[in-house]
């Protein structure tokens, strides 16, 4: 077990870094720089431009700047807040975006689940026409028609809500709806779905024929095997939702940093693409492995040994 | 269950933190106003600046040499100012109450200081290349870094004098002074903050002008709150003004409209047109500079100028106008209006529109000149593209471009988009047929735009070059009054001519300000200026 650990971190380090790699020269062979600007800088200008920021070294130099900074944690200057280093851009937007993002993920656990499970055990009757229907709602509603319709309605003509900002708790709401709309929709129909499949299985006969109590027979042995592939989907959803969302956080005027992953490539901000691409990627690549760790909790089946041996 | 008992300290963890954030910030008992720039400004130093949000708050929290409001040029930091007779040397007397926001004195050698720190290419300020139009002895070739900025044109006589050496006679020197690259910036601050930090720094902030940085947040928004030791500080009516940073304009507009903002910088293109018919509460101004269409010069297809004639001419100028319905106003020259010459008429009106009609008068003589250039109806005309960088407002302008040429003159054209940045780099590689064009001016006086078609310009995108063209733009460059305006009129007529491009609008800028603000106002260069507004709830 402590083997397979220490492999699958080795592993995701490695991951990590070439993720950071092919980023990093992926961003360097589009055109345009961090100077590029509808009135173009000078040729002269730019010279003094690109030497302040060394980007007239060579690009393998730059490149392994840039790892030595990777290894100290040190992102380096942005390119699109002058004076601002990407660790501060970070450090102010991330606790903000997982902030909306936990209680994202929040609602979907503990909204979808329970909704999933009850549609499944009422098949075919009218809460599980109404769960499913909101659940397609929801699936096929992009993120940004939720958003705009709830500032729209709820904060420009009802006055419910304030229309942008934080600044409330209140201000929580319509981001968490329109972030975790997709998954939560997406949540409850695939627990369903799975949920449907385990009770059709022998062993759920065999323990209800055993006489076991249903909240036995669905809690112990239906659950743990219907929320398989629901951990599944939930462990790299819960990476992009901590992450932020570039049209959530735009629409909704959130300073987090899910505004980075698109601006930051717009600006050709090389530091601050680095660095969001170089969080998302750690952090997928945690919830990923935590889901690993989950299986073996849930299903027994699963066995690290086995993968490691 | 174990589950259960980590998602539940997880909460307990969270949920303080998600409520103590809460609480307005609109507390303070004196006037205040809620202003959405629209952005966070990349930079709040005003030597580093290169953006319109930037200097936006520039010019609210700093104050040049002097202030243009509305065209109209005023004292700032000096009270007055003479040019010596041969026009080469102006002197600024700095007013002896010229104070910064930390009380200390601010003197002629802090203009030394910043001025000679913005030209300096190690501070790398995208502005320096400015320099070269300011026509100070030694700013450019220090802004190249090809002299030291020791050796640039400015001194201070005494701490109250501030002289500068122009090469030539400049009629907008004084009025480019009110521009951001030219504010003082306090040493003390720049040193402690590096790259502009401190600008964004409330401890750091030290500022000369009306307003000065109290808070800031990354990516949220700034509070702005008025200088006690401002110059004019009796007549600052406004005690606090919340900045905010929402970029989403119908997020911004929505919140307007529920009161939240005072002043929006932008608003949905989709309600402009709505907002022009009815709504008293928007505010359109000029803005100097054109949208055009810059002809591959390089390319075999444009030799004849009868061909770019008759693609010029081909276009209804008035209809695109009306589509866009945002107040521009068709061009048939490069000079947009709102520039006064020497005998106090407005170029853009003096100028004419070189027979080229704004509507679709001109579209007979268009298919004559295409016919004679060998192509009659079209035939035979090579396939182009027009190229122009991913916007919906880029992408209308150029689909009725393309069918006016395919109904007027049965020419086709493919239409081709890029993105934002890889654009930029493949029409300043010429690689492009047709491509998409805008310049703005940066200083009151028509050469901010015609200069771009001198040689060799590095924004010569059309990769134009004629000699009788160069020769009056240096003439222009060294004179000032009559003689400055006959080169630059002569000058548009020879481009007028010639056609590197097809004007197609002049800009315009926009805001929607409550009618609670009063008296805030714009400098012609695009700049807000709440130095005098006042706000009544």
């Amino acid at each position: 077990m402590k083997n397979y650990f220490l492999r699958r971190f080795i592993y995701s380090l490695f991951t990590i870094f070439l993720i950071a790699t092919v980023t990093f020269f992926m961003m360097h062979s589009i055109p345009g720089g961090p100077f590029t600007r509808e009135k173009p800088v000078p040729p002269e200008i730019m010279r003094a431009l690109n030497a302040k920021y060394h980007l007239d070294d060579p690009l393998i130099v730059q490149y392994v700047d840039y790892l030595k900074g990777l290894v100290t944690f040190d992102m380096g200057p942005s390119f699109s807040k002058t004076g601002t280093s990407v660790n501060d851009l970070i450090k102010a937007g991330f606790p903000i975006t997982a902030r909306v993002g936990f209680l994202a993920v929040l609602l979907i656990t503990v909204l979808g689940l329970p909704v999933g499970i009850i549609s499944a055990l009422r098949q075919n009757r009218p809460i599980d026409y109404f769960v499913m229907f909101m659940a397609t709602l929801g699936v096929t509603i992009p993120s940004f028609v939720l958003a705009t319709v709830f500032i729209y309605f709820f904060a420009g003509k009802l006055g419910w809500f304030p229309p942008f900002g934080l600044a409330t708790p209140l201000g929580y709401v319509g981001p968490v709806i329109a972030l975790s709309g997709y998954s939560l929709s997406f949540v409850a129909r695939l627990t369903r779905s799975s949920m449907l499949e385990v009770l059709r299985q022998d062993y759920i006969r065999t323990a209800r024929a055993n006489g076991l109590k249903e909240l036995s027979v669905l809690g112990k042995h239906a659950m743990k095997n219907a929320l398989i592939p629901v951990v599944t989907y939930l462990g790299p959803t819960i990476a992009a939702l901590m992450t932020g969302s570039f049209v959530v956080e735009r629409i909704f005027a959130i300073p987090g940093i899910g505004r980075y992953f698109v601006e930051s490539v717009s600006n050709r901000d090389y530091t601050t693409i680095m660095g969001v691409t170089v969080l998302y990627a750690a952090f997928y690549v945690l919830m990923v492995f935590l889901v690993d760790v989950l299986y073996a909790i849930i299903d027994p089946r699963i066995k690290f040994e086995k993968e490691s041996g | 269950m174990k589950k259960l008992i980590i998602l539940a300290l997880a909460v307990l963890i969270i949920a303080p933190a998600v409520f103590a954030n809460g609480g307005g910030d609109n507390d303070s008992s004196g006037s205040y106003m809620n202003w959405n720039l629209g952005a966070d400004p990349k930079t709040l130093d005003p030597g580093l600046n290169g953006a319109s949000d930037g200097g936006d708050v520039g010019n609210n929290t700093h104050e040049g040499l002097v202030r243009e409001q509305a065209g109209k040029v005023i004292p700032g930091m000096a009270e007055k100012w003479e040019t010596s007779a041969d026009g080469k040397t102006v002197t600024f007397h700095i007013r002896k109450d010229a104070k910064w926001s930390d009380g200390s004195a601010l003197t002629a050698n802090d203009f030394v200081y910043s001025w000679k720190r913005a030209m300096d290419p190690a501070t790398a300020s995208e502005y320096s290349w400015i320099w070269e139009y300011t026509n100070v002895v030694g700013a450019q070739k220090a802004a190249e870094g090809e002299g030291s900025v020791d050796d640039a044109g400015i001194r201070a006589v005494d701490d109250y004098t501030f002289e500068v050496s122009l090469i030539n006679p400049t009629d907008y020197f004084v009025s480019l002074m009110s521009f951001y690259h030219f504010m003082p910036v306090k040493q003390s601050s720049v040193e402690a903050g590096a790259d502009g930090a401190w600008a964004k720094d409330p401890a750091l902030a030290v500022s000369n002008g009306p307003f000065y940085l109290t808070s800031y947040t990354i990516g949220d928004g700034l509070t702005l709150t008025k200088n006690p030791y401002y110059w004019a500080a009796k007549n600052v009516k406004i005690d606090v003004i919340n900045v905010k940073f929402i970029d989403d304009q119908s997020t911004a507009y929505t919140a307007y409209k529920a009161g939240e903002f005072d002043f929006l910088n932008d608003v949905p293109p989709a309600e402009v047109p709505r907002l022009v018919a009815e709504n008293p509460e928007y505010y359109i101004f000029p803005l100097l500079g054109t949208y055009y269409y810059n002809f591959n010069m390089d390319l075999d297809m444009w030799k004849d100028v009868r061909v770019r004639q008759a693609l010029t001419m081909a276009i209804d100028r008035e209809q695109i106008t009306e589509v866009l319905a945002n107040g521009n106003v068709p061009a048939a020259g490069f000079v947009p209006p709102g520039f006064v010459d020497n005998k106090g008429k407005d170029f853009f009106e003096t100028a004419g529109t070189y027979g080229i009609s704004t509507d679709d008068g001109s579209v007979d003589e268009a298919k004559a000149l295409l016919a004679e250039a060998g192509y009659p109806d079209g035939a035979g005309f090579p396939k182009f593209t027009l190229l122009y960088n991913t916007s919906e407002g880029h992408k209308k302008v150029a689909e009725m471009v393309q069918e006016m040429w395919k109904t007027n003159l049965g020419i086709e054209c493919t239409l081709e988009n890029q993105e934002w940045a890889v654009f930029q780099d493949t029409r300043t590689a010429g690689d492009f047929e047709l491509a998409r064009g805008g310049w703005i001016t940066d200083f009151l006086d028509p050469m901010g735009l015609l200069a771009i078609f001198v040689t060799g310009n590095s924004y010569n995108d059309p990769n134009y070059s004629n000699a009788d063209y160069d020769a009056l733009m240096a003439k222009a460059n060294a004179t000032i009054g009559k003689d400055h305006y006959d080169a630059l009129y002569a000058a548009q007529t020879i481009l007028m001519t010639e056609l590197p491009m097809i004007p197609v609008y002049h800009y315009t800028d926009s805001y929607l300000s409550s009618p609670q603000v009063k008296n805030w106002t714009r400098s012609q260069l695009g700049a807000l200026d709440f130095s005098k507004a006042s706000i009544k709830r």
